[in-house]
């Protein structure tokens, strides 16, 4: 599990062979620059990487009817044995139940498939208003980039609630299509997959444009200049030069769309309808409504397992970003 | 790439940002409608404004949510900050690559997961969960993005300025408060405010963590969303709109404002040595 939180070794060794003359480094002492180091590390270990471990164990619990919900429970008071009884008293019969109920499965591969699908969709709609934005005049471009960011520091929630009031049957979207005529019975999007779709693509939207941005903003003018003068038409110099120069931007946009969506929970739980499965919504149901605690683990950890490919690239990219500067 | 916006990048920018503002001014402009339908214009009216000031479960919902989001960002800000120093200028240390994984998981981490695994820590510590847990949880995911925020500028200030102090005889501990953290405040700043608003939107990791007694806004606003649209919420919507918005351009003034000022100073001092 510990795959999950490291990424590739490379990036981070690149910043740490960095020449630096840290303040903390010159006298001040190694017990400094060791307890200032291990107040935050102390704090995630504890809050962010010791949790996923107690998931790990209680996904290979059983469900009992007991305060906790799970068992066996260690019991240190019993001295060895305890630890003995608490271990022999672990296994996988939640993963089969995972594995043998169609329901997860369907979860799981609809989750990654509204994902995928919404990613693209997102890439598709960002990337001409990135590349736009790159190209406006010097002056403009910062309200330009706050006007994105405004939405993002809007609660998901209220994003999601104003889509409700127009998807609806009733709804202000089906108003305005009566209205124009364009349509003479109302649609039903609401409560259906192209509902969640619309929500994800609108609520992810400025993570995407963000990195196309700066990874377009930052491209060489010169180049397509050259290109140009050389007698390339534009729509070539724009797939030859531009597209692959702006691929870090649309990778790591990619991600950070791609793996917030795969468990997403509020989107799917208030625009979609019941038969819209994503595993996000099927684990917080089975916590909540079931109060089945280690299946609803075990639905975590293959849901980690599913997300640890892209988190370590993910991460792996965050670290070069910030590290190639330094 | 050559500058100046064809008729094809306006449609772009038109369309694009028409997407990401529509449903929000449509939710604001609800907000006022006198009618007990949220879909149906019955004019102009405040009513729904009077009424949120009469519901006692939301007042009570949002004075929590303000003492947790002012806890949490604060403390938040503490430690993103010591985590962004450690990763930028800690140099090597056992432990590092695990340090930064830890640090930039949980922005792209699902809620549901974070959620989930923080409640069952709490429970097998056996912590009552509840304000505190709720704190607790919002500090760490918060941390990370102030630690995000904090060390891009950490890496794009010039480092010369601290060798200097050193180089003088500045010991390490106050060159940081006399030569660092005033460069670095505007991020600081902006990290407090981040992890302020990550808090007071958060829903998936509260519903875990929370415990009896401490109820937040976004967990009320959900239970009532799940009956329907009202125009009450709508209402608690725009005032909450309102509030981030406001906050959120006058920092990005206040932040452009110093940062020209502190440039127009170096520009004064490098143009007198």
């Amino acid at each position: 599990m510990t795959d999950v939180l490291t990424p590739d070794p490379e990036a981070p060794r690149a910043i740490a062979q960095a020449p630096d003359a840290s303040p903390a480094d010159v006298g001040g002492g190694r017990w400094k620059r060791a307890a200032l180091i291990a107040v935050p590390y102390v704090w995630l270990l504890v809050l962010f990487l010791a949790p996923f471990f107690i998931v790990l164990k209680i996904s290979l619990s059983d469900t009992v009817i007991a305060q906790p919900p799970y068992q066996p429970v260690l019991d240190l008071a019993n001295g060895w044995r305890g630890v003995v009884d608490w271990w022999n008293g672990l296994d996988f019969e939640n993963y089969q139940i995972l594995f043998e109920d169609e329901l997860y499965v369907a979860s799981y591969l609809s989750s990654l498939k509204i994902a995928t699908i919404s990613t693209l969709l997102t890439l598709a709609i960002a990337y001409p208003m990135a590349y736009a934005m790159a190209r406006a005049p010097k002056s403009i471009r910062p309200t330009l980039l706050m006007a994105v960011i405004l939405p993002f520091w809007t609660s998901l929630l209220i994003r999601v609630y104003a889509w409700i009031g127009i998807l609806n049957p009733e709804g202000l979207l089906n108003q305005f299509l009566l209205w124009t005529g364009i349509i003479h019975e109302p649609l039903y999007i609401m409560n259906t997959e192209t509902a969640v779709y619309i929500g994800i693509v609108y609520s992810y939207l400025p993570f995407m444009v963000l990195p196309l941005y700066s990874s377009l903003e930052k491209l060489d003018e010169t180049l397509l200049e050259a290109a140009a003068d050389l007698g390339s038409p534009p729509w070539r110099s724009f797939w030859q030069i531009t597209v692959p120069l702006s691929l870090p931007g649309v990778v790591a946009g990619c991600f950070l769309v791609f793996i917030p969506a795969c468990g997403e929970f509020v989107i799917p739980d208030l625009l979609g309808g019941s038969e819209t499965l994503m595993i996000g919504k099927t684990l917080y149901n089975e916590f909540f409504l079931n109060r089945d605690w280690p299946v609803s683990s075990a639905i975590a950890v293959l849901l980690l397992l599913v997300l640890v490919v892209p988190i370590a690239i993910y991460n792996n990219i965050q670290a070069k970003e910030l590290g190639g500067k330094a | 790439m050559r500058k100046g916006l064809s008729s094809v990048n306006l449609v772009a920018l038109t369309f694009g940002f028409a997407f990401l503002y529509l449903p929000i001014v449509l939710l604001v402009i609800y907000s006022f409608n006198a009618s007990q339908l949220v879909t149906v214009w019955g004019g102009f009216s405040t009513r729904w404004y009077v009424s949120l000031f009469h519901n006692e479960q939301l007042l009570e919902a949002a004075w929590v949510t303000v003492r947790v989001g002012i806890l949490s960002a604060t403390v938040a800000t503490v430690l993103g900050t010591l985590a962004a120093v450690t990763l930028v200028r800690m140099g090597r240390f056992p432990g590092r690559t695990l340090f930064s994984g830890m640090v930039y998981a949980p922005l792209v981490m699902p809620e549901v997961i974070t959620g989930l695994s923080m409640l069952l820590l709490f429970v097998a510590i056996g912590l009552d969960r509840g304000f505190f847990t709720l704190a607790l949880a919002h500090i760490t995911f918060s941390m990370c993005f102030v630690a995000v925020v904090v060390q891009s500028r950490l890496i794009s200030f010039d480092q010369s300025l601290e060798e200097a102090a050193l180089d003088l005889g500045c010991p390490p501990f106050k060159t940081f408060i006399v030569i660092t953290l005033p460069i670095i405040l505007p991020a600081i700043v902006s990290g407090w405010m981040l992890a302020f608003t990550l808090s007071i939107d958060d829903l998936v990791i509260s519903q875990f963590t929370t415990g009896p007694g401490a109820t937040t806004l976004p967990m009320r606003i959900y239970s009532s969303v799940r009956l329907g649209v009202k125009p009450e919420i709508n209402a608690v919507c725009t005032i909450l709109i309102a509030i981030v918005t406001t906050g959120v351009i006058i920092a990005s003034i206040a932040t452009k404002r110093a940062e020209n000022e502190r440039a127009k100073a170096e520009r004064a001092a490098a143009a007198g040595r």
